[in-house]
């Protein structure tokens, strides 16, 4: 779910852009207002990609100028205090339902967006992106969180859950410090609905288990890769795109697979800001984003979650490896998508994890 | 004006900016986070709130908050104590054994790292104790058949971070009132019959209570608050208060309870010292 591939490059290559964009348009800026397209993303998230926003700007002569959050809640606080403060925000498929009841994103104007049709409606249609009849947010991206692994270690490759709950790998087991996905986690391993599981004592009990197991909980991208080099785990719950990314770009020897026991599946949905000061340009931005054009750039050149657009996916060489993955039909299938929380459930998993933590800390 | 008059403007006009500054600086969002830690929603959030103590009664309610919190006061007990065993002799030395030169360049030496960032410093430490790390390496390489050291992500590899990271301040109080100390009042002791231990014991730990009573605070008040150390480099096997405060603001955002919590763990250090006050008055550290 949260997607920053920080890195340094792309840290100084966002700011760089942001820099330059706020000095050329900081004098007349009430002027060059309607040549403007504010962004609200996860810095490094595609919106940024430097190539697809010079080639944005190319043809339709909208320059983009971002502002980052660091965490959802971060989003929606944002979204809060500056009305009419951007065009274009990154809400997933646990968030845009929350902001579009908030009032805080407003209806699509899918006549707008050519690529609409070629949208796959799986995710175009989905209750998560629409509500009351109404389209609150494009389909973008999606990807999968499952378990990665050590090739080298593990031979051949695991493709359980309980792989993770193996008594013989003491101190080998990495996850990720999110009590959402933990939780998640625990569900699918005791046969309940990830989302709402009914049952929050036996998945507490479960990943108490783990406690021995458990080596290491990461935070960032760029953590994950740092430890999983110095072999402070071998297996860990991972996001497909991220362990693509390690396996391509980092030469590490990362395996990948959705469990059978089921993984996760999330997908973005792109919105217009309520009260967004340019509607025209937010909704030009975001067709730029379901591009074929566009998503192969920024796949080839930089590594991006596989597109809602299947014409997208179809312009990517068959060797991509994020093609590979999205097309594998069984493993799709065993995803359960991520559905909004209420701020409730929320706090009895973050409750429940902070509980396991301190059991895990003794 | 008169000189009574000329007086009280000075003394406005000297100290105001500085309360003025901590006014506006801490007073002002301290107040702001008291307020929202009284409240039932958070502010931002399109809802009408209602006060309520709910928040503060979720930390004796939530049966893992008290574990938690007695977790993070025994990492700040332990921080302390390696804090004051290792910079008390090395300000005793400093003070009172070394001259000159030698004295400014090994202070330049303590507070060096200081110069240095934080982060930088905790995560060159997860370099050295990692299994195959520089601890690890240098070992093998004298005993190649010695089992591999493995602490990092443990209790202890938390407890030595943290104590690098805050030694300098226990060094440099424990210094200022070592340095204090009278070489005449430690030649009195001896020439009266005391031996040298004895001389410490009744002279000169007494006389530098204050700096070590003050080094202790400035260690023992972040470290418990502290979740940057404890989550580079405890991994699983550490968890503070602070880090549960934080996934308020960021996870749940329920700032009502993360606001409650900080002024929970507040009053846990104001406790702590009025319990401590009485002995420390007595001996004069406050003085």
């Amino acid at each position: 779910m949260t997607k920053i591939w920080s890195n340094r490059r792309q840290f100084l290559a966002g700011a760089t852009a942001l820099g330059v964009g706020t000095a050329i348009l900081g004098a007349p800026r009430v002027a060059r207002a309607a040549g403007e397209v504010k962004v609200l993303n996860w810095q490094g998230y595609g919106t940024d990609f430097q190539a697809g926003v010079d080639a944005f700007q190319k043809k339709t002569g909208l320059s983009v100028v971002h502002d980052y959050y660091t965490s959802e809640p971060e989003m929606m606080t944002k979204l809060r205090t500056n009305p009419g403060g951007y065009d274009v925000v990154l809400t997933n498929c646990v968030w845009n339902n929350l902001a579009s009841k908030e009032g805080l994103v407003q209806p699509i104007d899918t006549s707008k967006i050519s690529h609409w049709n070629d949208l796959n409606p799986a995710f175009r249609d989905s209750e998560r992106l629409n509500q009351d009849g109404k389209v609150y947010g494009v389909a973008w991206v999606w990807g999968t969180t499952g378990i990665a692994f050590n090739e080298d270690v593990y031979k051949p490759a695991p493709d359980t859950l309980a792989k993770l709950w193996d008594p013989a790998l003491k101190k080998k087991v990495a996850l990720r410090d999110d009590a959402v996905e933990v939780v998640s986690f625990g569900a699918i391993m005791t046969g309940q609905d990830m989302n709402h599981p009914t049952d929050l004592e036996k998945v507490k009990a479960k990943i108490l288990e783990l406690k021995d197991n458990v080596n290491y909980l990461w935070a960032s991208e760029d953590d994950w890769h740092k430890q999983f080099a110095a072999k402070a785990f071998d297996i860990s719950t991972m996001w497909g795109g991220a362990a693509i990314r390690a396996k391509t770009g980092f030469k590490l020897p990362v395996g990948f697979y959705i469990p059978k026991e089921g993984g996760i599946g999330w997908f973005d949905g792109l919105a217009v800001a309520k009260d967004a000061p340019n509607p025209d340009g937010a909704h030009a931005f975001i067709n730029w984003m379901v591009d074929p054009e566009f998503y192969t750039a920024w796949e080839t050149k930089e590594g991006a979650p596989a597109s809602a657009n299947p014409k997208a996916m179809e312009a990517l060489p068959d060797s991509d490896p994020t093609k590979v993955a999205a097309s594998d039909g069984d493993a799709v299938k065993r995803l359960q998508f991520m559905a909004p929380l209420s701020d409730d459930e929320r706090q009895r998993y973050s409750d429940l994890w902070a509980e396991v933590r301190t059991a895990f800390a003794k | 004006m008169s000189p009574r008059q000329r007086q009280i403007w000075s003394i406005f006009s000297l100290t105001g900016p500085a309360y003025l500054w901590l006014a506006v600086t801490i007073f002002l969002p301290l107040s702001a986070m008291l307020y929202c830690s009284l409240l039932d929603t958070s502010p931002l959030v399109p809802r009408p709130a209602h006060f309520t103590l709910a928040n503060y009664a979720a930390f004796f309610q939530k049966s893992f908050y008290l574990p938690l919190t007695w977790w993070s006061l025994q990492l700040g007990f332990w921080t302390t104590l390696f804090c004051f065993l290792i910079g008390y002799p090395a300000a005793y030395a400093l003070a009172k054994k070394i001259k000159g030169r030698w004295r400014e360049a090994l202070f330049l030496l303590i507070v060096l790292p200081f110069w240095s960032n934080a982060l930088v410093r905790i995560f060159s430490w997860t370099m050295v104790l990692r299994p195959n790390g520089l601890i690890d390496a240098a070992l093998h390489w004298i005993l190649p058949e010695a089992p591999h050291i493995d602490i990092l992500f443990s209790y202890p590899a938390v407890v030595i971070g943290l104590v690098h990271s805050y030694l300098p301040y226990m060094i440099l109080t424990c210094y200022i009132s070592l340095q204090a100390i009278d070489d005449s009042l430690m030649e009195a002791a001896r020439s009266l019959g005391a031996e040298a231990w004895t001389v410490f014991r009744r002279v000169v730990l007494p006389l530098s209570l204050p700096g070590v009573v003050s080094g202790a605070v400035l260690i023992f008040v972040p470290v418990i608050g502290s979740f940057m150390e404890p989550r580079i480099l405890g991994g699983p096997r550490a968890v503070t208060l602070g880090m549960n405060i934080e996934e308020q603001f960021t996870v749940t955002s329920n700032w009502p309870l993360g606001a409650a919590l900080s002024f929970t763990m507040l009053g846990i250090v104001i406790l702590f010292f009025l319990v401590l006050y009485p002995v420390l008055k007595k001996r004069g550290a406050f003085a």
